[in-house]
């Protein structure tokens, strides 16, 4: 006999169970089940394969390009957006006039729908007229393909992202700062550190948890956000923006492969889990919780 | 470490219409324990923070140690600060925080390890150097921010209200310690209160700050034996002063006269005894505090504390005498408060 008090919680626990075993874990178990079989077709039903899969995919020379596509666009825009969104937290924290205006305009993006944002930045980034490119003839720079060309496609990609994350992770970074008693600083002051020395041994420390969290954050999102390629280069030219998730979207939706979509999928999320272990266990020592 | 005069002239500050400080002249002489004293909002923090120089003086001077040091920054002035809150750093460990401030100015390591030792050993917490701030109780972080304030060998210390995140047990003991520790080092001492008993128990010099002005400045026992104003009066000694009111040179329903021009009557609670003749008085109630007794009573018109040593039972409502010598009544002047001189005194 279960007691009242079980009964209640389970029911009111359940609502949450149900939507996370719907929609997270029963499709993520149907997944790696999926990727041990084949692709089923009107006319033939699934066959299990077991690692085939898997070998299929390590002879596929795009899930490469697609992989190393990942790590430069994870590895530009991680540091990146965290640095620049530290510096605008430091730079809105201090007395300014007109400061909730600049905060504002920093948080916009973030605001924007990406499909809106990759629509603006097509403008952007378009030969001839587009605003890079007016910009650069002021200079005496020639027309640029910036999306079609192999060599400036991802460099385009990763600034889009970069533009649409910064904002984002500079609201947690200020708020934290907003959070730091000001006669630490003060104090600081008084023993004669210097700016820097106080920044490097007070602030930066103490926005540790800060920064765990807006890396984990950020590397989720460097396989994530991925909208901006649909719209913009649909993973072209030549695969040159072709990234993770949106090679399982032409995998699985457009060229109706689920089971290597499924295997794809399998691939990404223990790359996710693997970085995340990582992440908390390296940082997570190092970081002081107040 | 020697100490350092401080000396402030004219010194004011406004924030628009508000003024914190309205032209606040003060002398501390080196190796003086200084306490401004005040109510809450009467600028005696800012008066601080202006000599730290974490705050800028609209208008006035700032002198330490014969130094015009009014618009340099605060490193640049050699005065150590024990926060309100303590700011110790609280991802640094102990030993850390206190040579934070050496490490910031890049005091050799030798030199740093010698005063770090000293301080610990001055202030006893060698056990807890590799503890972080929030692994201590409220004593030991006081007790590391005094540690922070050592090891800089300053030659003036300010503190801000210090000891008023301390229970009532450890905020004596903590009284003693930073007053001995004060004698010890020779530093000149600028110390916020609003805590007359802290001010009585630990100045040399007492400054009584309301609505951003002095009014008095003076040692303890001087204040407390010769208030300038019935401010002052009111503010020092537990319980402080009554006051009476006087209407037509006699006290309020009673027939005590007084010189022309008082406006209030001062009688310390400790002035006060009980007599066959003298003041009639009517008990209100009495609070026994082991020592002493206060009694409360109704004097004419006013309200009268008196306290008495040992312990008295007295009913409420009892009518009873209070005698008192004639030169311990204080006279204030009806209109500005100042002290008017007693011609039995």
């Amino acid at each position: 006999m279960l007691k009242r008090e079980t009964w209640q919680a389970w029911a009111l626990i359940l609502p949450a169970v149900i939507l996370l075993v719907a929609f997270t874990h029963w499709p993520a178990i149907t997944t790696v089940l999926d990727s041990l079989y084949t692709t089923p077709k009107g006319s033939r039903p699934p066959r299990f394969v077991g690692l085939d899969n898997y070998a299929a995919l390590w002879d596929d020379p795009v899930f490469w390009t697609a992989l190393r596509n990942n790590a430069v666009y994870a590895f530009a825009t991680i540091p990146a957006s965290v640095v620049l969104a530290l510096l605008m937290a430091l730079a809105v924290n201090t007395a300014l006039p007109g400061r909730p205006l600049v905060r504002m305009a920093y948080f916009t993006p973030t605001m924007l729908p990406m499909i809106a944002v990759a629509n603006i930045w097509l403008f952007f980034f378009t030969p001839d007229y587009g605003l890079f490119d007016r910009i650069l003839a002021v200079f005496g720079g020639g027309r640029h393909n910036w999306l079609g060309d192999a060599a400036t496609a991802l460099p385009s990609m990763i600034a889009v992202a970069v533009w649409k994350e910064a904002g984002f992770f500079m609201i947690f970074y200020l708020a934290a700062l907003q959070a730091m008693p000001p006669d630490l600083q003060e104090a600081s002051n008084l023993e004669g550190a210097s700016r820097w020395y106080f920044f490097r041994r007070v602030t930066l420390p103490l926005l540790m948890p800060t920064t765990l969290f807006v890396l984990v954050n950020a590397v989720i999102n460097a396989f994530r956000l991925v909208d901006h390629v649909v719209v913009m280069t649909h993973g072209g030219p030549n695969n040159a923006t072709t990234l993770l998730l949106y090679y399982i979207y032409e995998m699985g939706f457009r060229f109706w492969d689920t089971a290597m979509a499924a295997t794809l999928t399998v691939v990404l999320l223990a790359l996710l889990g693997t970085l995340a272990w990582l992440q908390f266990g390296v940082l997570g020592k190092r970081v002081h919780y107040r | 470490m020697n100490g350092a005069e401080v000396r402030l002239t004219g010194v004011t500050r406004s924030w628009g219409a508000t003024q914190a400080l309205a032209g606040v002249s003060l002398h501390v002489k080196a190796g003086t324990f200084c306490v401004l004293l005040g109510p809450s909002g009467c600028g005696k923090t800012t008066c601080l923070r202006i000599v730290a120089g974490l705050d800028q003086a609209t208008a006035g001077v700032v002198e330490i140690g014969g130094r015009d040091v009014t618009g340099l920054p605060p490193a640049a002035r050699g005065v150590a600060m024990v926060f309100q809150s303590y700011a110790l750093f609280p991802h640094l460990t102990v030993a850390e925080n206190i040579v934070f401030g050496l490490k910031a100015r890049s005091v050799p390591s030798g030199e740093r390890a010698r005063r770090l030792d000293r301080a610990v050993e001055i202030l006893g917490i060698g056990h807890l150097l590799g503890r972080r701030p929030g692994q201590l109780s409220g004593g030991q972080q006081q007790r590391v921010a005094l540690g922070r304030a050592i090891v800089a060998e300053a030659s003036v210390c300010l503190m801000d209200e210090p000891l008023s995140n301390l229970d009532a047990q450890l905020r004596a003991e903590m009284r003693r310690e930073i007053l001995a520790l004060q004698r010890r080092l020779g530093m000149t001492m600028l110390y916020v209160t609003h805590d007359q008993t802290e001010a009585m128990g630990m100045a040399d010099q007492v400054v009584l700050l309301r609505d951003g002005r002095i009014e008095q400045d003076a040692p303890p026992a001087e204040m407390y034996a010769a208030p300038a104003t019935s401010f002052v009066a009111s503010f020092i000694g537990t319980p402080p002063m009554n006051l009476l009111p006087v209407e037509g040179g006699v006290v309020r329903g009673t027939a005590i006269a007084v010189p022309l021009g008082a406006g209030l009557l001062g009688l310390r609670p400790e002035a006060l005894r009980i007599a066959d003749s003298g003041l009639p008085a009517t008990v209100i109630n009495a609070e026994y505090l082991g020592a002493d007794t206060v009694v409360a009573c109704s004097v004419g018109a006013g309200r009268v504390l008196a306290r008495l040593p040992g312990k008295i039972d007295l009913a409420e409502g009892a009518a009873i005498h209070l005698a008192y010598e004639t030169q311990a009544v204080h006279f204030f002047d009806a209109a500005n408060g100042r002290a008017v001189a007693n011609p039995a005194a």
